[in-house]
């Protein structure tokens, strides 16, 4: 799944300048960031709702190329410019954590064959 | 590919949430110029990466100590702080003595330890009570054996 249908389907903002064609295999919805690092999939979206450089961090060490912040957290410029220097997609949606998971599980987005 | 050896260091701040990951990111950098597999590097920059935030939290800072050379990686991560008092039950999934501040900064899932595990080709933890840990991660370049 395209970032940009992602993006349609929890109807979230793109807030860093990106592309937006980059290919999603599987996704990953955690406040906790070392529940994220032992998720071992590709081409992972990671769903949260903490904000946090860490957040970022967490997606550069683990190639994570898109992070999207639900419950309509955005974050602040900080999070988003460290992002963008290190190529991570930051994108903002109000749907809560259960609701984007489903959205996107639903669509496709299973993780399947991955 | 690295040739010689190359040492690194690095200071950990305490309690600095925003800082915390640094030294990690720098050492990722340094690995993807030198061209190496980048299954290999995700690997030691999540181990590195989860001992650094250890040392953050519960360490009371530290420092990095990175040897680089042309087959491996080889980290160390210092602190003076608390030590680990079960050192058995502290690499079991899920435990955890993360308080809720930090949870609420996104760590304290009790998987930090268990992830090191994992992805480190080597893990030596040395730690004593009062005194502080050492945590030594190998992640080696190529298929080992
Ligand atoms: N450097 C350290 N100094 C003192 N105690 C430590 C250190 N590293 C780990 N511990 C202890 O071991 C426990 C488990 O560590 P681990 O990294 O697995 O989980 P965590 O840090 O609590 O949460 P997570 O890593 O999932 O965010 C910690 O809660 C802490 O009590
Ligand atoms: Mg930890």
């Amino acid at each position: 799944m395209k970032l940009h249908e992602i993006a349609k389907i929890l109807d979230a903002e793109i807030l860093t300048c990106s592309d937006s064609d980059i290919e999603i295999m599987s996704a990953c919805g955690s406040d906790l960031m070392s529940d994220v690092m032992a998720f071992v999939k590709e081409n992972v979206l990671l769903l949260t709702g903490l904000v946090s450089p860490q957040v970022i961090r967490t997606a550069e060490m683990m190639d994570i190329r898109a992070v999207v912040f639900v419950r309509g957290k955005v974050p602040g410029n900080d999070i988003v410019r460290m992002a963008e220097e290190k190529g991570i997609a930051v994108l903002t949606t109000c749907e809560p954590m259960f609701i984007a998971c489903g959205k996107l599980y639903s669509a496709g987005l299973t993780g399947k064959g991955v | 590919m690295a040739k010689s050896r190359m040492d690194l260091h690095y200071e950990i701040p305490a309690d600095d949430f925003a800082r915390a990951g640094e030294a990690s990111s720098s050492v990722k950098k340094i690995l993807v110029q030198l061209g190496i597999d980048p299954v290999r590097i995700k690997k030691a920059a999540i181990s590195m990466y989860e001992a650094e935030i250890n040392a953050v939290i519960h360490g009371g800072g530290g420092n990095a100590e990175v040897t680089i050379d042309a087959d491996k990686i080889v980290i160390r991560i210092i602190d003076s702080g608390p030590g680990i008092e079960d050192l058995e039950l502290a690499m079991q999934e899920g435990y955890t003595t993360a308080t809720d501040e930090i949870r609420e900064m996104g760590f304290g899932a009790g998987m930090g330890l268990p992830n090191m595990k994992r992805y480190a080709d080597e893990l030596d933890i040395q730690t004593e009570k009062g005194k502080g840990t050492v945590v030594t991660i190998v992640v080696y370049f190529h298929q080992q054996g």
